[in-house]
């Protein structure tokens, strides 16, 4: 029993930390939003270099062969600074999908292989998102129809574009028609496929939802220390210090939470439901209330559109909703609890041993 | 990171459900804070003892186990499941206990520690006063010194224990002419000593669960002075570091209730109105695990070598709030049957625990007050974790 990262995961994850604050500044992602694609091939070509589309692609693919679990810290550094890019998506949804069907499907091998090297993007759909994301970047999109996942073509998709709240956000209603040719999956491996896909995709998103309220309080006491009024600095009230102790709080119980989800995505994935949900519902409440008590801690500013917050906020409104909002999760979770052979207690936590 | 027991863990678990099946009293225990239940208390700390499963972190030389933290979280996982006795020596063996190690010479050790480990001497906490909750440095009860004795006069207050304890564990100033949290020292005082006079005060639940304590000309040897003169509020500290920080309030009791909740949901499920009672359920067994999560988290950090840090006060307030929200759900299931008190003649289990919730919701009203109220927690996580400005 550890549950530690190892000093290699936190190493890595700490250098990734310094390119993405480097290279993800406010100023960028506020100019992504007024571009065709609102992406940048450049700072995509960027994260391919440092291996980060290669991560999960299987060593006989060219890539690294790593698991969710080494993936998750570094997509709470993309929450933390509210990239743009699907990387996420990309590297903890899309590959790990490709990669179980790879054995048996020439298609998948060679998508895996150009994810890495960076020469392919996929965009993933699923029933519980309304709308697919990116996939205005993607050269394929994987698309569900019942219990089966298509493998589409871009070119074959029409793509009809929804606004988001968040300015960063692309997203698309997408039409298209399955057919014979594009099924990857289907029948009781094409229901695990979407089981999985959707646990994968809730995972990669409770782990930006708590970058970005970690991103949100680390501003908003920075702007609290700052800012005076009655001749002191405004954070020095207390009641704007239980404000922020209350976020902390949210997080940090949601971290662990989200850990145990990611080692039960790569290592139990069949018992990784609860886990899951456990996250996602977690992260969003963590988000939310750091949203909501950063917005209050700023006053009138944070109201505008000229202070960065509102990066961070919008993310997390959306993405709390993404991959299966509260209600999906709270609902998976409560099934499970009320299930009368459900095995629970304490020495359940880390599931039945022994 | 892996999230596997050892065989060595799994074996050690079976070892002490089997010892606890086999130990573990058929008739719950009186309350503690009645003098019938704290001498049963006694008798079961004195049962541990014999199994030696009484302080399972301590080390052996100090009749411990040597257990490493994620044995203790196992521990307490089989201890809350067999629904064993609480530890009517807490103060001794989880706060006292560990600073005498650190701070105690060899003749306290010897003294005090073998008759805590054995179960024969019960402690008491007293560092409150009057004027001194929250603000611990403003602490009056003064102890000064004439030979080889300290003389005590002062008041002490809201000393959990202490009506039938035999020791109590307090900070006086020793030095008259001192502030704050200067001129301060740790000393050990028997509650028999003549000028002691404990006076009980009845908690929410009409027992007598605390106690002002009343110093007149108390004379205590020197001896009884654990580290030095002056150093009260850095032992004081380490031992609230003690308290707040894993050992006061194991997660497996939060996940027995979260358990016991769910059952209890299930029982009412069909009669319950208040739609958002389901929530409140889901929500209260996700924040129990959440605890447990964390714990084995900082147990596992702790055992490479990390330091607890400000994460104490971020699990005070958790776990406090966490007790809070789900005996106030338990309260919302039983709806017009929450306010009775246990019925000895319940012919259902889960009727016969009516009473037991409502008696827990009595408690868990203390949760976000001792040990450092939940208001000066969320300071201390705002200044020194978030480096928010003191003034």
């Amino acid at each position: 029993m550890d549950f530690t990262f190892s000093d290699d995961q936190l190493v890595f994850c700490d250098n990734v930390k310094q390119f993405l604050q480097n290279e993800v500044t406010p100023e960028r992602l506020r100019s992504g939003w007024d571009t065709e694609t609102g992406r940048e091939d450049n700072l995509w070509q960027q994260m391919v270099e440092l291996g980060l589309t290669a991560m999960l692609v299987p060593e006989q693919f060219g890539g690294l062969g790593m698991s969710e679990l080494d993936f998750v810290l570094l997509a709470q550094e993309c929450g933390r600074v509210a990239l743009a890019e699907p990387l996420v998506e990309t590297a903890l949804v899309a590959t790990p999908l490709l990669a179980c069907q790879a054995e048996r499907d020439a298609r998948c091998a060679t998508l895996l292989e150009k994810i890495a090297t960076g020469e392919r993007r996929i965009a993933v759909g699923h029933a519980v998102n309304p709308t697919v994301s990116d996939a205005h970047v993607a050269d394929y999109l994987l698309m569900p129809s019942g219990n089966e996942f298509h493998l589409v073509e871009r070119e074959r998709v029409k793509l009809i574009p929804m606004q988001s709240v968040d300015p960063s956000r692309r997203l698309f209603k997408v039409e298209w028609r399955p057919e014979e040719e594009t099924r990857l999956v289907n029948g009781a491996p094409g229901v695990s496929a979407m089981a999985a896909t959707l646990n994968r995709g809730a995972l990669g998103t409770a782990a930006q939802l708590i970058g970005l309220a970690e991103a949100m309080v680390d501003m908003t006491v920075q702007y609290t220390s700052d800012r005076t009024q009655f001749g002191r600095a405004i954070g020095s009230n207390q009641a704007l210090k239980h404000h922020m102790a209350n976020c902390a709080v949210k997080t940090e119980f949601a971290k662990p939470a989200l850990y145990r989800a990611a080692y039960t995505v790569s290592q139990r994935p069949v018992h990784a439901d609860f886990a899951v949900s456990h996250a996602k519902v977690a992260a969003g409440e963590a988000a939310l209330l750091a949203a909501k008590n950063s917005i209050q801690s700023h006053g009138a500013m944070g109201y505008t559109w000229e202070c960065n917050l509102h990066i961070w906020m919008k993310r997390a409104w959306a993405l709390d909703k993404f991959w299966g909002h509260s209600g999906f999760h709270k609902n998976r979770l409560h099934q499970w609890l009320m299930n009368p052979n459900a095995k629970i207690g304490a020495d359940k936590t880390f599931g039945e041993q022994g | 990171m892996d999230l596997n027991y050892t065989p060595e863990q799994i074996a050690f678990r079976h070892e002490v459900r089997d010892w606890l099946q086999a130990n573990v009293p058929a008739t719950p225990l009186k309350s503690f804070d009645t003098a019938e239940g704290f001498e049963q208390h006694r008798q079961w700390e004195q049962t541990l003892a014999k199994g030696n499963w009484g302080m399972v972190t301590w080390p052996k030389e100090y009749g411990g186990r040597g257990c490493n933290l994620i044995e203790w979280l196992i521990f307490e996982e089989e201890y809350y499941r067999a629904q064993a006795p609480l530890r009517v020596n807490q103060n001794g063996i989880f706060l006292l206990g560990p600073t005498l190690m650190e701070y105690g010479t060899p003749e306290q050790k010897e003294r005090f520690i073998t008759r805590m480990a054995s179960g024969e001497e019960m402690w008491a906490q007293g560092w409150s006063e009057p004027g001194a909750g929250s603000d611990m440095a403003a602490i009056r009860s003064k102890a000064i010194r004439e030979g080889d004795e300290y003389v005590l006069n002062g008041q002490k207050v809201w000393s959990t224990r202490a009506v039938f304890a035999d020791w109590v564990f307090c900070i006086f100033r020793t030095d008259p002419d001192s502030e704050r949290h200067h001129g301060l020292s740790f000393v050990l005082v028997p509650l028999d000593a003549p000028g002691v006079t404990v006076r009980p005060i009845p908690q929410l639940n009409g027992l007598p669960g605390f106690a002002e304590i009343f110093f007149d000309d108390v004379r205590v040897p020197v001896a009884n002075r654990l580290g030095d003169e002056g150093q009260g509020w850095n032992i004081a500290m380490a031992t609230a570091g003690f308290e707040r920080g894993l050992m006061l309030r194991s997660p497996a009791r939060f996940q027995e209730t979260a358990k016991r909740l769910v059952a209890l949901y299930r029982a009412h499920a069909n009669d319950i109105l208040d739609l958002s009672v389901e929530d409140a359920v889901v929500k209260s067994f996700m924040d129990a695990e959440a605890y447990a999560l964390s714990t084995y988290q900082t147990a596992s950090r702790l055992m490479k070598g990390g330091k607890i840090g400000s994460e104490a006060s971020v699990n005070k307030i958790f776990w406090s709030e966490l007790d809070q929200h789900m005996h106030e759900t338990a309260m919302r299931i039983l709806a017009n049957n929450a306010e009775l008190l246990p019925d000895a003649k319940a012919e259902t289990e889960i009727e016969a625990d009516t009473g037991n919730w409502m008696d827990g919701f009595l408690f868990a009203q203390s949760g976000p007050i001792y040990a450092g109220t939940n208001e000066i927690q969320r300071n201390i996580i705002a200044e020194r974790l978030l480096g928010m400005p003191r003034k």
